[in-house]
């Protein structure tokens, strides 16, 4: 692979096995979209897999990289659209393709045994994808590459949503007539802004992060009981409807609630409407308009000088009164419905989206091996057209995961208010018994402890007192561990646990007999356990230093 | 070594302890807690070792060496995805440890102890053994399905939790016989309670799924603290009792934390 780096210089005549492929990277021409697919640092990368990049003339210019930067890298620079498409292997894009401003539409330019990666959206673009089938090329769509864990580091989903969730909160503040953070000054006290975010997917836990470093006060809500650790940990306040249903759907989305669900949500976004300074809505339903979370009445009871974000204003918005791409005030509030966040930060963008797509061109065995592995699920899952077929939707393996909650839901939409009324006296009946286990198990206790005060002897009570003590000492100092620390916890407290050699010593007294010889196996095993949890709990700790 | 330089050992040791388990909630400090950890052991083996009146240093050279070279070889050729099949492999020789502890400890009665001292000493024996076998024999079922030797299928016996109780009253009818039995005649008792306690470690492991298997992983962790603290208990040592508390406990609500984290009942897991 060095080899093809320097073939950019090395002459033809010499024997070459395999030219590297060429990558174009063409300037966007959706309006409005100033990231583009590959910024000077991802070229590296993509040289390093051994292709050779072209980029437009002006590409990244929008992003602040200029046709300069390129050619410092090496990158050759092609004057118009036209050529770059002819020239190039492999084409690079953001926005799906669409008509050129030189006449021909970007599909037509895509030659036949080309590739072509962007976001496509195949779902909504029926006719585009029928276009690139008719083209004979290689279609993969980084929007369709499955939420697995090992396709993270292509999710470019991910990567976007978590610039818009920030810049969600940036676009709030400048519309926010106030600090966020509470500040006492000479010139009196500021009291700290209270944001409350809906959704708390990838974007929305970008939000809370810039939110709450911010110094706000930071509420979220979602309808995963799952997230609710994820939200805590970043600082923000993870509220709950009295109501017990589970939202989790499949690859990391949630999906459609019941009735009675939306009504209970309805109702707590009402009452924090008219407490919080800024809601940020996040809430995504896959393949289906967004769900609509703030009604106009809602909106109107927030306080004048407000700010809401409906981030899902290009899915149909979350909140009613939402105008797409508008920010605009409606009431007193102003209603940000801003739809291009990522592209208004296009440098960062630029940069994520350009890894994202070097680490799929990696995957896909880079310039010398090429191809399209229908083994590769990440592949096979973002590939939309090959050779003349549309190969979209990949078949699916998988089942998104539905816990017994889906059933029950139904049947609470089914039977209606009812339903509603019995769920709530369960509840009340769930948590009286949960009182009366409470007291009888302080009643057991104390019975258990007048027992032992009255029949023990004092050497067993100094021990009990320190034993007492050291339970609460423990509860104590694990209680706020943080969640990715659960493993080597265990394997620390696994080896510290060891200590019963200590027994096995006390007993490796006086001439060898049974205790003693049970005594050294005990410290054999308890040793090996000693040595090995500690290194392991070691080794688990290296990985996460990076 | 005079006793009391022993015993601010073991009180250093103890701090050490707490700091290791502090650190370890922490990212920053979770490798130095684990240092602390490592030094709390150390010293404390080097105190007993020195203090304690133990004569046989060859043979505890002889079996400490091994030891410490066998988990070392263990955790360091082990791969990173089969770190909890590890894990609960190690659990499993703290159960057992125990389980030998406490049984030396009854062969060797202490002619001191009378009435209700000696009977509190009787029972401590008793539990921290049992204690000692439902963690060793749990730890071996965890560790054979983890490393899918055993299915991970939850066995569901019909009347399982009969079968529990049973196993319980069982346990406790042999204690009775246990107690009653004079100097160390009540052996067979023990050594009968052993193979019941094996039995329902076994069974309570292999009752639950693969997908709650780290929950158990970190109960049989706690129940290893719980056994050795027994074990402090029935030697009157302070820095057992101590460690496993701190082991039993934190063990206990790292186990609640994962389940909440699962979303699970932390009842309907156990």
């Amino acid at each position: 692979m060095t080899l093809a780096i320097d073939k950019g210089s090395a002459r033809a005549d010499l024997p070459e096995p395999k030219p590297s492929k060429k990558i174009g990277v063409p300037k966007e021409i959706a309006d409005g979209e100033r990231r583009v697919a590959a910024t000077p640092a991802t070229v590296k990368k993509l040289q390093k897999l051994g292709f050779e990049v072209l980029i437009e003339h002006g590409a990244g210019e929008s992003a602040n990289f200029s046709d300069e930067a390129y050619q410092a890298e090496g990158c050759n620079i092609v004057d118009t659209a036209t050529d770059l498409w002819a020239q190039s292997d492999v084409v690079l894009k953001v926005q799906p393709p669409q008509d050129h401003p030189n006449g021909q539409h970007e599909a037509d330019m895509l030659g036949a045994d080309k590739s072509l990666i962007s976001f496509i959206w195949p779902a909504q673009n029926e006719p585009l994808v029928d276009r690139l089938k008719n083209r004979q090329a290689t279609v993969l769509a980084i929007d369709a590459i499955p939420r697995i864990s090992r396709a993270q580091k292509m999710d470019a989903l991910s990567s976007m949503a978590n610039i818009a969730g920030y810049r969600a909160v940036i676009e709030a503040a400048n519309q926010f007539g106030r600090f966020f953070t509470g500040q006492i000054t000479a010139a009196g006290k500021v009291p700290p802004a209270k944001v409350l975010v809906i959704g708390a997917g990838v974007a929305g836990l970008a939000a809370i992060g810039a939110a709450k470093s911010l110094g706000a006060i930071v509420r979220a809500f979602d309808t995963r009981p799952v997230v609710k650790e994820q939200v805590e940990s970043l600082g923000a306040e993870f509220l709950e409807l009295s109501f017990e249903e589970d939202g989790t759907g499949s690859g990391g989305y949630a999906k459609t609630m019941s009735p009675e669900f939306i009504a209970a949500e309805m109702a707590l976004f009402a009452e924090q409407a008219k407490d919080v300074d800024i809601i940020i809505t996040t809430a995504l339903i896959p393949g289906k308009k967004a769900p609509l979370l703030i009604t106009k009445e809602t909106a109107e009871l927030m306080k004048p000088g407000s700010v809401i974000v409906d981030m899902a204003a290009a899915q149909g918005g979350n909140c009613a009164v939402t105008k797409p791409e508008e920010v605009y005030v409606h009431e007193g509030v102003t209603i940000v419905g801003i739809t291009d966040f990522p592209s208004r930060m296009a440098s960062q963008a630029s940069q994520l989206y350009g890894t994202n797509l070097c680490h799929l061109l990696s995957d896909m065995g880079g310039s010398s091996d090429f191809k399209i592995d229908f083994e590769d699920e990440a592949v096979r899952g973002a590939l939309i057209t090959h050779a003349g077929e549309v190969t979209w939707p990949a078949p699916r393996p998988e089942k998104p995961p539905q816990p017994a909650a889906k059933p029950a839901a139904e049947t609470a939409a089914s039977t209606g208010v009812e339903a509603a009324t019995e769920e709530k006296s369960s509840i009340v009946q769930a948590s009286i018994l949960k009182d009366l286990a409470k007291w009888v198990g302080i009643a057991a206790a104390a019975s258990l402890f007048l027992t032992i005060g009255l029949s023990a002897p004092a050497s067993f009570l100094s021990h009990f007192t320190v034993f007492i003590l050291a339970c609460f000492v423990g509860w104590q100092v694990i209680w706020n561990v943080s969640p990715s620390l659960h493993t080597p916890l265990m394997s620390v407290t696994n080896a510290i646990s060891g200590i019963i050699i200590i027994g096995g010593l006390l007993q490796l007294t006086g001439e060898i007999n049974a205790t003693t010889v049970l005594g050294a196996i005990a410290i054999l095993v308890g040793t090996i356990n000693i040595s090995g949890g500690f290194l392991v709990t070691q080794r688990m700790l290296k990985m996460f230093r990076k | 070594m005079s006793n009391n330089v022993v015993t601010l050992a073991y009180i250093t040791a103890i701090v050490l302890f707490i700091l290791s388990l502090g650190g370890l909630s922490n990212q920053e400090t979770a490798k130095r807690g684990n240092l602390y950890g490592i030094v709390g052991m150390a010293l404390a083996i080097g105190a007993t070792a020195i203090g304690a009146g133990i004569t046989n240093y060859a043979a505890l050279v002889g079996v400490l060496i091994p030891g410490v070279l066998i988990g070392a070889v263990m955790a360091s050729r082990v791969e990173m995805t089969a770190m909890p099949e590890l894990v609960s492999m190690l659990h499993s020789f703290v159960g057992l440890a125990a389980v030998l502890v406490g049984i030396g400890n009854y062969l060797q009665p202490d002619p001191t102890l009378m009435g209700a001292e000696e009977t509190i000493h009787l029972i401590e024996i008793y539990v921290g053994v049992f204690i000692g076998a439902v963690t060793f024999t749990g730890s071996v079922v965890a560790f054979g399905k983890l490393k899918a030797i055993i299915s991970s299928k939850p066995l569901t016996l019909p009347g399982r939790h009969l079968l529990n109780i049973g196993l319980l009253v069982g346990t406790v009818a042999l204690g009775f016989v246990f107690m009653g039995a004079t100097g160390t005649a009540g052996l067979p008792a023990l050594i009968g309670m052993c193979a019941l306690a094996g039995f329902l470690g076994i069974h309570l492991v292999a009752a639950i799924g693969g997908a709650d298997m780290p929950v158990v992983i970190s109960m049989l962790n706690s129940y290893s603290g719980w056994a050795a603290a027994a074990a402090g208990f029935m030697l009157s040592n302070d820095l057992l009792i101590v460690t496993g508390a701190l082991v039993g406990s934190s063990g206990a609500i790292l186990s609640i934390i994962m389940c909440r984290a699962m979303n699970r009942s932390f009842l309907s897991v156990i």
